[in-house]
Parts: C-alpha cells; structure tokens; sequence
C-alpha cells in the first residue's frame, strides 16, 4: 500500500545550549518545513528542547547488529588508548 | 547464520533483559504480536481524544478547559509516538489506520462508552488513565526497544491526566448533594469498564502466555487488576464515594481486596462492535481521516512543487 502520510523523519533534540542532540523518535512531514514544526508540536510540548534536527530516515545510515563483533571488538585489545594504562610517578603527583 | 542461531541470540536477549531494536533478528510471531498491540495501543490514544473531546467546548471554567485542551493533545501525541513505534516492524502509517478504519484492528474498550457528564470527564481522568498509567508502567521495560522508548516519555507526560481526573472528582465529591452524586453516577459507571481495560483473565487470555514469554508483558491481566484495586480503593473512600461492588472487602490474607470481576460477556460484546459507542466512535475516525485528505494531497503537492519530497525508506 502507497503512503500518503509523507516520508518519515527522525527527530534529535538538544536540551539546552552547548548540548550534544540526542535522538527522541519519528515522525511523518511532507517537507522540512513541516518535519519542524511537526516536531515542535510533537515533542517539546513541556520545554524538552531548545533546538531540533529533523533528518529523513532513509538519509540514516546504520551499522547491523550481526556486526557488533567484527565492527566494534577491536576497540576491547587497545587499553593503551585509555590514560589507565600508564603509569605516572608519585613524585609528580595528579596529570 | 541458520535460523536456529538468530533465534539463539534473540532469546538471550531476553534472557539477559536486553532490548530488542528494529534491525535485531526477532521471530515472525513475536513480530506480529507486537504490531497488534502497539497499533491496538496506538488507536486507543487517537479514539480516547473523542470521548474527552465530547466536553472541551463545555467545560465549566477556562482553567478547566486549557487543561483538558492540553490532555486531549497529549493523548493524539501518545498515538503518534506509538504508530511510529510500531511503523519500525515494518507496517506503514496508512496500512495502520486503514485497520482502524476498518475495524480490522482493536482499540480499548473503555472509549466505546459515552461521557454523559462532566464528572464522567473527572472519572475518565482519574480511572481510566489510572488504569492507563498502571499497563503502560510495566510497558516501560517492555522488550522491544522503540515501544518501551515510547513508554518512557508517555509516562512522564500521563500523570498529569490521572491527577486533573480527581482534582474534577475532588472538587464534585465534596461540592453540593447534586455534584456528590454526579461523582457517585460516573463512578458506578466507570468502575467495571475500566477493570476490563487490564483485558481477560489470565485463565482466559490468549495472548498472555506469548506476552509474558517475550518480556512483552512483565505482570499478568490480574496482577495488574488487582493493583487497580488495591491502589483506588483508598482513594475512592478519601472522596466519600462508594465503588459499585458489594462483594469489594479487604483479605488480610493477601493483603489485597476481594472484589467482582466485570461482566465479561458484555466485554467480548463491546470489543466485538457492540458497545453504546462503538459505531460512533469509528464513523468520528473515518469523517476525520477522509476531511483531512485534502490536507495530505496539498502538502504533498507543495513538497513536490518545491522539489522537496523525500522518498519514503
């Protein structure tokens, strides 16, 4: 069945200036103007947010859950990477 | 990977109290059975503006009628967040309300009977987003991930409703002889309906048993019914009202109130299509929808017009 709903977006919301903007949900809207103020509307009824992002869904691009292992374990063998793995002398205290 | 292994890491999910996501591998059944409740949830919050619509224009004072303004929006915004939830198993908007608008798909019960007095509005509120409020509690750790999302900020937004419900309870109990009994009436007439929102009993319930296995439900029909209970009773006697159950009495035992079940012949009758509004109810839906198509197509339009169309993923 054809949607005549218009295009779905997705909607990230900053909570306050100098915040990082987390995604809230989704929404329908024909066109960027209407994805705003759908989310306005939607989802910052009670002051969720100062500033919104609407981005088309199909614009997202997702890595695949059967990719955890393959994509993100390396990350695990690389404690170097972390300011733990070092040693810093008593004598010189807090760096 | 063989169907036997996703199927593994599906069920250690559960196992493990993970969320499931969109992308996740999850059995077909377990699809479809949360497509029927998050879209039955959907259309409960859309045809719930209708009853409680019925009195903005007539609410007694402007505070009152900013308030249920801004409650009846809420609900329409509840239905949103849900039909997109449920859009991420792959069913579109428009095949959604077509099953509402057919009468293919569910909605709750409770929205087919008619608020005949402002005090059903205050009942409406107090018990009904009550028992609302105790489903959709569970329903935050439910295991599918953008549902149990959707909760989350329901929720927040739903106690609101359950407290302006008996601040209009409040102010009709301990009003004049009239308005007392005003509150009694929508109390007698609310009480068994809203105790059938938590659905069968367990013994009864056909999908309870899938629901519990997948983490979808965390408490059963009953234990939800019996927490209702137990939670308003108190209430009810703070308001100097009387629930409409001779057999409701307190068992030290299980620290819980006996009470009646509902008469549930008249709510298979009522899912079925045959409550005072059910006919209404849907008719109210299907006006609306076919109204606004002009609304769509001129959106759609302009979107083309500007070349700003997105095509839908």
């Amino acid at each position: 069945m054809s949607d005549n709903q218009g295009p779905v977006w997705e909607i990230f919301l900053q909570k306050k200036a100098g915040q990082p903007f987390v995604h809230c949900g989704s929404l329908h809207a024909f066109d960027k103007e209407m994805a705003l103020q759908n989310a306005r509307d939607l989802y910052t009824r009670r002051n969720e947010g100062v500033s919104i992002w609407a981005v088309p869904s199909n614009a997202i691009v997702a890595s695949s859950p059967e990719d955890i292992g393959p994509f993100f374990e390396p990350a695990n063998d690389k404690v170097y990477r972390h300011p733990t793995f070092y040693q810093i002398p008593d004598a010189i205290g807090h760096m | 990977m063989e169907v036997n292994k996703f199927e593994d890491v599906f069920e250690g999910k559960l196992a493990k109290n993970e969320m499931v996501e969109p992308k996740d591998w999850m059995p077909d059944n377990y699809r479809k059975h949360l497509i029927r409740q998050i879209s039955q949830h959907a259309h409960s919050e859309i045809v719930g503006m209708l009853p409680e619509g019925n009195w903005i224009t007539r609410a007694p004072s402007l505070r009152s009628k900013v308030v249920l303004l801004a409650k009846v929006q809420d609900e329409g915004g509840h239905g949103l967040y849900l039909y997109t939830a449920a859009e991420t198993l792959g069913i579109s908007r428009d095949e959604l309300l077509d099953n509402l608008h057919t009468g293919k798909a569910k909605y709750s019960s409770i929205f087919n009977y008619p608020t005949l007095t402002w005090a059903d509005i205050g009942a409406v509120g107090w018990l009904v987003d009550g028992a609302a409020i105790m489903n959709q509690v569970m329903l935050q750790r439910t295991s599918y991930g953008p549902y149990a999302r959707a909760m989350v900020r329901i929720c927040k937004e739903e106690s609101f409703h359950q407290r302006q419900g008996f601040e209009i309870m409040t102010r009709l109990a301990f009003g004049t002889e009239d308005q007392k009994a005003m509150a009694q009436d929508a109390l007698n007439r609310w009480w068994y309906p809203t105790m059938m929102m938590f659905g069968p009993p367990d013994a009864e319930s056909p999908n309870s048993e899938n629901a519990m296995k997948w983490r979808i439900k965390r408490e059963t029909n009953d234990q939800l019914r019996q927490r209702f209970v137990d939670q308003t009773v108190p209430q009810v006697q703070y308001l100097g009202l009387t629930v409409p159950d001779a057999n409701l009495k307190w068992n030290e035992a299980k620290k819980g109130y006996d009470f009646s079940e509902p008469n549930w012949v008249e709510f298979k009758n009522v899912i079925s299509g045959n409550g005072p509004c059910n006919k209404e109810r849907l008719a109210a839906r299907n006006k609306a929808h076919n109204d606004g198509a002009w609304v769509r197509e001129a959106a759609q339009a302009f979107a083309k017009k500007r070349n700003e169309i997105y095509v839908a993923a």
